[in-house]
């Protein structure tokens, strides 16, 4: 079993060579989020008004910004909390969404038709204009930026988790708990929701960088983390201001930071999705 | 004839199905309202010093004592008469300001999208006749690329190219530069109005204002309708019918485009009304950076200074536009699948 697996791995990673370099930019880039606070080359927050707006130099590799704040360790330091946010939204709707869709797949019937009406509304819906909704609602705090951007991603969860439990649901193992007196609970708890597992990991992976987009929209239009924390969506913020006097640096680099995490993080999602789909292993 | 009534009858069903989700908007806004932190009685008030008598007042003229469903009910009488309540921020009636505003959010996604199909399904085609080729990868490049740069930085990017290096943008603030008067509004579409007025200047001028945050607003959707077209085209392109037409000898613009083509845009459809009320949310960030005075910005600014009403308003407005969008859609489904209405 393993060693067909590593095989299939190899085959994957020979047949794309990017899904290696996507690899490694999300690893690199997780670590960056980890040991944020002992690279950082200045102090993220520290000004120094007589050295604002340069350009990049060796001192400042990503330039100053209007404080003369070390741009390169603001990004750096950023990494940490776009990350956080991201990925404990992404958890919790990953939760939320496997056992909702979960429930729903395994029981059927109206209730199943109710939630997929719902969820069908709401993915068709304005999703960066719900979460903005939800942020005013619930209060302009970095909680309840996690909450609505959890809340605008359950919908993709739900259904995913309720399709892929669906085809599972009649299979011959699950059968055979029930037979064994397991009830309908434990079914889906153990094992019904593990064996979905894996496919559920490529929709994290995939997810996570949609994730990443909303939480540093939110916070550049003024939402949830403020101001002089490091944020690559308040670094864009306040930098778009600089822009038409061509002080590109301010922008560009919380911006690159943005799109390559972006990036690297769809690009492992579907080199996940190459190796662990079972559809896709022939 | 008959399809005509058959849209019709369609349409129609369409609106009354659709009654029950704008309803659950309405409830929903309702609620949040009821959420908000505060006691919107004591934020009338005359001062801090208000007394409570005052508040109590105020709170039965208010009919904030009355039971939540009571609540609910002059909620939606106050949205049935089209009463949304007042902007603390601009003193004016929400309902004013949206319909002020609405035109310059609506000719923004309008132009993007059309340029987003414009672009987009050409590019799906030639990616999809000749899969593996330089061409499909160069699109599937530009595909990945386009769904990870935010609409924010793009935007940015353009202006700092096309404003600051080349110099043929003009000054990315508003709907028109200040030296430029404004057309008699007839449509307060400013392309529209100013093709009425016939002034061929003041026109370009609009268009020059528009082309950017229209053009950042396109590169966001481009891609996954691109992407949507290419896989959609490539399963029609390798169907039955296809097959029969080339050995029947049909020309291949006739195969492609009038055949593949209509039967590959289902799907394109599908994403195509996913995509446009994508836009209307990233209408937020773009004209927040273009400073462009849209309802978003107005959401925006209401939001950030906890004025709640314009808020409530902008989320009601999104989603009757959202249901216009749906109804479109399915109308469209309909043209372009026969079998659809006649079921």
């Amino acid at each position: 079993m393993s060693v067909i697996t590593l095989k299939h791995v190899r085959w994957v990673v020979a047949s794309n060579p990017l899904t290696l370099v996507a690899a490694s930019g999300a690893i690199i880039i997780a670590l960056i989020g980890v040991l944020a606070p002992w690279i950082t080359p200045q102090d993220p927050l520290a000004t120094d008004v007589a050295n604002a707006m340069q350009p990049p130099t060796t001192a400042h590799w990503f330039g100053t910004d209007q404080l003369g704040r070390d741009i390169f360790s603001r990004v750096v330091a950023a990494t940490r909390i776009d990350l956080a946010i991201a990925l404990s939204a992404v958890s919790l709707s990953f939760v939320l969404g496997a056992v909702i869709g979960g429930v729903c797949g395994y029981v059927g019937g109206r209730l199943d038709r109710v939630v997929g009406r719902v969820v069908d509304v709401l993915m068709a819906f304005p999703l960066f204009v719900l979460a903005m909704a939800m942020v005013a609602a619930l209060g302009n705090r970095v909680e309840n930026v996690i909450l609505a951007t959890a809340f605008i991603n359950l919908p993709f969860y739900i259904r995913f988790a309720r399709a892929e439990v669906n085809v599972r649901r009649d299979s011959g193992w699950v059968e055979a708990a029930r037979a064994g007196g397991e009830n309908d609970l434990s079914i889906i708890l153990f094992f019904l929701l593990p064996n979905i597992l894996p496919a559920m990991a490529v929709q994290v992976s995939l997810n996570l960088g949609w994730a990443i987009l909303n939480a540093a929209g939110l916070s550049f239009i003024g939402l949830g983390v403020q101001a002089p924390t490091a944020e690559w969506g308040i670094m864009v913020a306040e930098g778009a201001r600089f822009i038409t006097s061509g002080k590109w640096w301010l922008v560009a680099f919380p911006g690159a930071a943005l799109m390559l995490s972006v990036l690297f993080f769809n690009l492992l999602g579907d080199a996940l999705r190459d190796i662990l789909d079972p559809r896709m292993r022939t | 004839m008959r399809s005509a009534r058959a849209i019709i009858i369609r349409v129609g069903e369409r609106l009354l199905s659709s009654l029950p989700a704008l309803l659950g908007v309405l409830v929903v806004t309702f609620v949040l309202m009821r959420v908000l932190p505060g006691d919107p009685a004591v934020f009338f008030a005359s001062g801090p010093n208000a007394g409570q008598a005052e508040i109590d007042n105020l709170r039965q003229r208010m009919g904030l004592d009355q039971p939540l469903f009571v609540q609910l009910m002059h909620y939606l009488r106050d949205v049935g008469t089209g009463n949304l309540g007042n902007s603390l921020t601009t003193g004016q009636p929400v309902l004013t300001d949206l319909r002020q505003r609405l035109p310059a959010s609506l000719e923004l996604t309008f132009t993007a999208f059309t340029l987003a199909v414009i672009i987009a399904i050409p590019l799906g085609i030639a990616a999809a006749m000749r899969p593996n080729s330089l061409i499909d990868h160069g699109v599937r490049f530009v595909c990945t690329l386009g769904v990870c740069v935010p609409t924010f930085v793009s935007g940015l990017i353009l202006i700092f190219v096309f404003y600051y290096i080349l110099g043929v943008a003009p000054d990315p603030t508003g709907r028109l530069d200040i030296f430029v008067s404004a057309p008699p509004s007839v449509t307060s579409f400013m392309l529209v109005d100013f093709l009425i007025a016939g002034d061929l200047e003041g026109w370009m001028a609009a268009a020059k204002q528009l082309i950017l945050p229209s053009a950042t607003m396109a590169l966001f959707v481009i891609a996954p309708l691109a992407r949507i077209t290419r896989a959609s085209m490539l399963g029609v392109l390798s169907s039955d019918f296809v097959r029969t037409a080339r050995a029947v000898g049909l020309s291949s613009v006739k195969i492609n485009i009038v055949y593949a083509l209509r039967n590959a845009m289902l799907p394109v459809l599908t994403i195509a009304g996913i995509m446009f009320s994508t836009m209307l949310g990233a209408n937020v960030l773009v004209e927040k950076v273009f400073s462009w005075p849209g309802v978003g910005s107005y959401a925006l600014d209401a939001l950030l200074s906890s004025d709640y009403a314009p808020v409530q308003g902008f989320v009601l407005l999104m989603a009757c536009i959202f249901v216009i969008i749906n109804l479109v859609i399915d109308v469209l489904y309909g043209i372009a699948d026969p079998r659809i209405s006649v079921a």
